[in-house]
C-alpha cells in the first residue's frame, strides 16, 4: 500500500521543460510562459495520451510493410534480388559475421516492437489509473525513451551499404520501400515516447482531487 | 479545478491514418500486381534459383521463379513462376518454356551470357486461345523461334553429321535449319524436319534435290579426286543443301511436303535412269578395284554403273571368270532415235542399238581410273581389232562381248621384257668384261714400255737419218752432172761401150770366121 504522492500540480507549481525552473502560473491561466527563459510552460503535456496513442498507433501500422517489404534490392551482374529485414539477418548469419546479424536483429526487430509493445503498456496501465510500480513503470519509460534513437541503426547500416556498394556492373545495392517504413516506425515510435508525459503515472498516485485525463 | 475540456480528436489522428492507408495501398497494389502463375515441370532445375531466376521472352521479364520443389515421385522438378500482370494472354496451348544456358548445338552457340547472368527460362508464346497454367519444359530449345517459313521432311538412310540445328544451304547461303529427325519404323531410314524460312521456302519446288553438304565432301573414283563443300560452317558442322534445276517452272511445294535426301550433289543432280537394262560382261582378268556403284562410261559419258561383282569358278575346266552385272542407261547416250514410233516398240529399237555398236566394234574394257587407288571401271569404246562377235539375246541376263583390259596388256609386256632381261648372261658377260679390262691393263703396261724403248729407238733413228742425208749429200754430189765422177764415170762407160763394141765386132768375126781363132785375121781384114 503505496501512500498518496504529493506532485507539483498539487501545489500548483509548474517545471519548465527547457531550463527546469519551477514556476507557478498566472491566476486563471493553464498554461503561461517560463519567466526565464520564456519556454512555454505548461503542467502536463498537451493531449499526451491521444497523441502517443497516435503516433504508437500509425507506427504500428507501418511496423508491418517495413518487415514484408524489402528493405534492400542487390543487383548482380545479370540477376537481382531483394531482401527483407528478417532475410537480411539470416543472410548475415555466419560463423564470421553473427555478431552483424544479431546486431540487424535487436536493432530492427526487437527494438521496435519492445518499443511499441512498451509504450502501449504504459499508455494502458496510465488510463486505467494504476498505482503500482510506478518506480518500474518509469524506468520503463526512460529506457524506451533512451533506446529510441538506437533502431536507427539498422537504417543507417543499409542506407551506407546502398551509398557504398554501387559498383556496376559487378554489384549494386538498392535501398527498397520497406527502409522507409521502417525509418517510419523509428520515428514514429521517438514522437510518441516524446509525447507521452511520465508524470501521468504519477498523477493516478496522487490525491483524487487533482485528475488530468 | 475541475476542467470541462471537451476532448476532441486532435490533428495528430492524422498520422496513423495516413500510416494506415499507405500501408493498405502498398498491400492491395502488391495483390492486384500479382499476375497469374504457372507450373512447369521439367527434368532438371540445375542452374535455377527460387525467387531470383526470371523468365524470359524476347529479352523482356514477364516472371520470376518463386518456388522449386521435387514432384511426388522424385523423377521430375516442378517449378512455380509467377509472372508479370497482364501476361495471362501468354499462358495457352501451345506456349513452350525451357531453360537457356550455354548451348552447342548446329551453327550456333547459345546462351553464353548465362554463364555470368545465370540460367533463365526462355519462353515461346503459343497459337491457341485456350488458357493454360501447368506446363512442361522442353529439354532443348526450339531451333526455329517464331520465324515465317515452312516446314519439309527429308528421308535419308544415313544421318550423317546431320542434327537439330544443323543449317540448311540454298545456292550457299543459309535459309534454315534442321528442327527435328527421328528414325521411321522400320528402322530403315530417318526423317528430317528441315524449316526453311521465308521468303526462300517458295523456291523449294516438287523438282527440288535436297543433298548433304556435310563438312568437305571428298569423292575419289575412277574420275578422280573431287572435292565439294558447301561453306567454311558447313564444313564445322554439316549442313544440307537444296537447289532446284534450272529450266523448272513449278509451283512452291506445300509445307511438310517429302524429298529425298541424297549422299552429295553428284547423286542428286544424277539424271534419273529412266529405263536402266541389266547386262552382263565376262571378264578373264582380275577385277580388282572395280567396284559395286562404278561407272560405265562410253567414251568417257557416263551410262550406267556396275550392279554386282561376282566370282566364277568352272570345276571342270578350272577357269577362272568374274562375270560383272551392270545397268545401262543407253538412253543417257543422248541417241534420238530412241522415241518409240508407233509399230515399233523400244525394246526392238535398242536391241538394234546395241547389236549395231556391237557390230561395229563396241567391246567392254576394265580401264583404270585412278593409279593411285587402283579403281577401275568399265569402258565401252570401238576396238576395230577386235575379234567379231553376235549379242545373244535369249541369254539373261544378255551378255555383251569384252576385251582383255589395258592394264593386263601392258602388264604382259612388261612381264615379258623382265623375263628377257632375266635371261641375259649378265653375269657372265660381266665376268668376261673383268677379265678383259685386265688384259688391257697389262698391254697398257707393256705397251708404256715399248713405247719407252721406240723412243730411243727413234733418237737413234734421228742420228741416224741425219748421217743418211750428209752421206746423201756426199753422194748427191758425186752423182750430180758436172761432178768430177760424174766426167769420169762418163768417160768410163765411154769406154766400155766401146770395149763391148769391139768384143761384139769379134765375136761377130769370130762367128763368121770361127778359124780366125787359129789362123787369124786373113787378109780379108787386111
Amino acid at each position: 500500500m503505496s501512500e498518496p504522492v504529493l506532485t507539483a500540480m498539487q501545489r500548483g507549481l509548474q517545471s519548465c521543460g527547457a531550463c527546469g525552473l519551477l514556476s507557478s502560473p498566472a491566476r486563471g491561466e493553464g498554461i503561461g510562459r517560463c519567466p526565464r527563459c520564456d519556454e512555454v510552460v505548461a503542467f502536463r503535456k498537451r493531449d499526451s495520451i491521444s497523441r502517443t496513442w497516435a503516433y504508437l498507433i500509425a507506427a504500428a501500422v507501418c511496423y508491418v510493410p517495413a518487415n514484408l517489404l524489402p528493405v534492400l534490392r542487390t543487383t548482380t551482374v545479370g540477376s537481382s534480388w531483394s531482401d527483407t529485414i528478417l532475410q537480411g539477418v539470416v543472410l548475415l548469419w555466419s560463423p564470421t559475421g553473427w555478431p552483424l546479424s544479431i546486431i540487424v536483429l535487436v536493432a530492427s526487430i526487437i527494438i521496435p516492437s519492445a518499443k511499441i509493445l512498451s509504450l502501449a503498456y504504459l499508455l494502458v496501465t496510465v488510463q486505467r489509473g494504476s498505482i503500482r510500480n510506478n518506480d518500474q513503470r518509469l524506468r520503463l519509460y526512460r529506457a524506451v525513451e533512451f533506446i529510441g534513437r538506437w533502431s536507427m541503426v539498422d537504417v543507417f547500416v543499409d542506407t551506407f551499404t546502398a551509398a557504398l556498394v554501387q559498383l556496376q556492373p559487378l554489384m549494386s545495392v538498392e535501398p527498397g520501400p520497406g527502409l522507409v517504413f521502417f525509418a517510419a516506425v523509428v520515428v514514429l515510435t521517438m514522437l510518441a515516447a516524446d509525447s507521452f508525459d511520465p508524470r501521468l503515472i504519477w498523477d493516478a498516485a496522487s490525491s483524487n482531487e487533482v485528475r488530468y485525463g | 479545478m475541475v476542467s470541462k475540456r471537451k476532448t476532441r480528436p486532435s490533428l495528430v489522428w492524422v498520422i496513423p491514418i495516413i500510416a494506415a492507408m499507405v500501408g493498405a495501398w502498398v498491400a492491395v497494389a502488391r495483390i492486384l500486381s500479382a499476375g497469374p502463375e504457372i507450373r512447369i515441370t521439367m527434368e532438371s532445375a540445375s542452374g535455377l534459383d527460387a525467387g531470383t531466376t526470371k523468365i524470359n521472352y524476347r529479352g523482356v521479364a514477364v516472371g520470376t521463379v518463386s518456388k522449386i520443389r521435387l514432384s511426388e515421385d522424385h523423377h521430375h522438378v516442378i517449378v512455380t513462376a509467377q509472372m508479370a500482370p497482364r501476361t495471362e494472354g501468354f499462358l495457352v496451348e501451345g506456349t513452350q518454356f525451357w531453360i537457356v544456358r550455354p548451348r552447342i548445338s548446329g551453327a550456333n552457340v547459345t546462351g553464353l551470357g548465362t554463364l555470368i547472368s545465370g540460367a533463365f527460362i526462355g519462353m515461346e508464346i503459343g497459337d491457341s486461345k485456350v488458357p493454360k497454367r501447368y506446363f512442361v519444359a522442353l529439354e532443348t530449345p526450339p531451333v526455329v523461334n517464331g520465324q515465317i517459313g515452312r516446314f519439309f521432311v527429308l528421308k535419308t538412310p544415313d544421318l550423317g553429321s546431320l542434327d537439330a540445328g544443323t543449317p540448311v544451304f540454298f545456292r550457299h547461303l543459309q535459309v534454315g535449319q534442321v528442327a527435328s529427325y527421328k528414325l521411321d519404323a522400320d528402322g530403315q531410314s530417318f526423317s528430317l524436319r528441315v524449316f526453311v524460312k521465308a521468303p526462300y521456302d517458295r523456291f523449294v519446288t516438287s523438282n527440288t534435290r535436297f543433298w548433304q553438304s556435310s563438312g568437305i565432301n571428298l569423292q575419289l573414283t575412277a574420275a578422280g579426286l573431287n572435292v565439294e563443300t558447301q561453306s567454311l560452317l558447313s564444313i564445322l558442322i554439316g549442313g544440307v543443301a537444296f537447289e532446284t534445276p534450272p529450266g523448272s517452272t513449278l509451283p512452291p511445294s506445300a509445307a511438310n511436303d517429302v524429298f529425298t535426301l541424297f549422299a552429295n550433289r553428284t547423286d542428286a543432280f544424277a539424271p534419273a535412269a529412266r529405263n536402266p537394262q541389266t547386262y552382263e560382261l565376262i571378264f578373264n582378268e582380275s577385277v580388282r578395284g572395280l567396284e559395286v556403284g562404278a561407272p560405265v562410261e562410253f567414251r568417257g559419258i557416263q551410262i550406267g554403273e556396275v550392279a554386282d561383282v561376282r566370282a566364277q569358278i568352272d570345276l571342270q575346266t578350272f577357269k577362272f571368270s568374274v562375270p560383272v552385272t551392270i545397268r545401262l542407261d543407253p538412253e543417257r547416250l543422248g541417241v534420238n532415235l530412241l522415241k518409240p514410233r508407233p509399230g515399233i516398240s523400244l525394246v526392238s529399237i535398242r536391241r538394234r542399238l546395241i547389236d549395231s555398236l556391237v557390230a561395229h566394234g563396241v567391246r567392254a574394257q576394265l580401264q583404270t581410273g585412278s593409279l593411285l587407288t587402283g579403281s577401275t571401271f568399265v569402258e565401252l569404246d570401238v576396238f576395230p581389232d577386235a575379234p567379231p562377235a553376235k549379242v545373244d539375246w535369249s541369254q539373261n541376263p544378255v551378255r555383251l562381248p569384252t576385251v582383255p583390259g589395258q592394264l593386263e596388256a601392258t602388264e604382259k609386256s612388261v612381264n615379258r621384257i623382265i623375263k628377257k632381261i632375266d635371261r641375259m648372261p649378265l653375269e657372265q658377260i660381266g665376268n668376261e668384261l673383268q677379265k678383259t679390262l685386265t688384259d688391257l691393263d697389262r698391254t697398257v703396261v707393256t705397251a708404256r714400255g715399248t713405247l719407252e724403248t721406240a723412243q730411243g729407238t727413234l733418237t737413234t733413228a734421228k742420228g741416224t737419218l741425219e748421217s743418211a742425208h750428209s752421206t746423201l749429200d756426199n753422194a748427191n754430189s758425186v752423182v750430180e752432172p758436172g761432178s768430177v765422177q760424174t766426167q769420169e764415170l762418163d768417160h768410163a762407160l765411154h769406154e766400155i761401150t766401146r770395149a763391148a763394141r769391139s768384143v761384139r765386132v769379134l765375136a761377130d768375126y769370130l762367128e763368121r770366121h770361127p778359124e780366125a781363132l787359129i789362123r787369124g785375121k786373113t787378109g780379108e781384114a787386111k
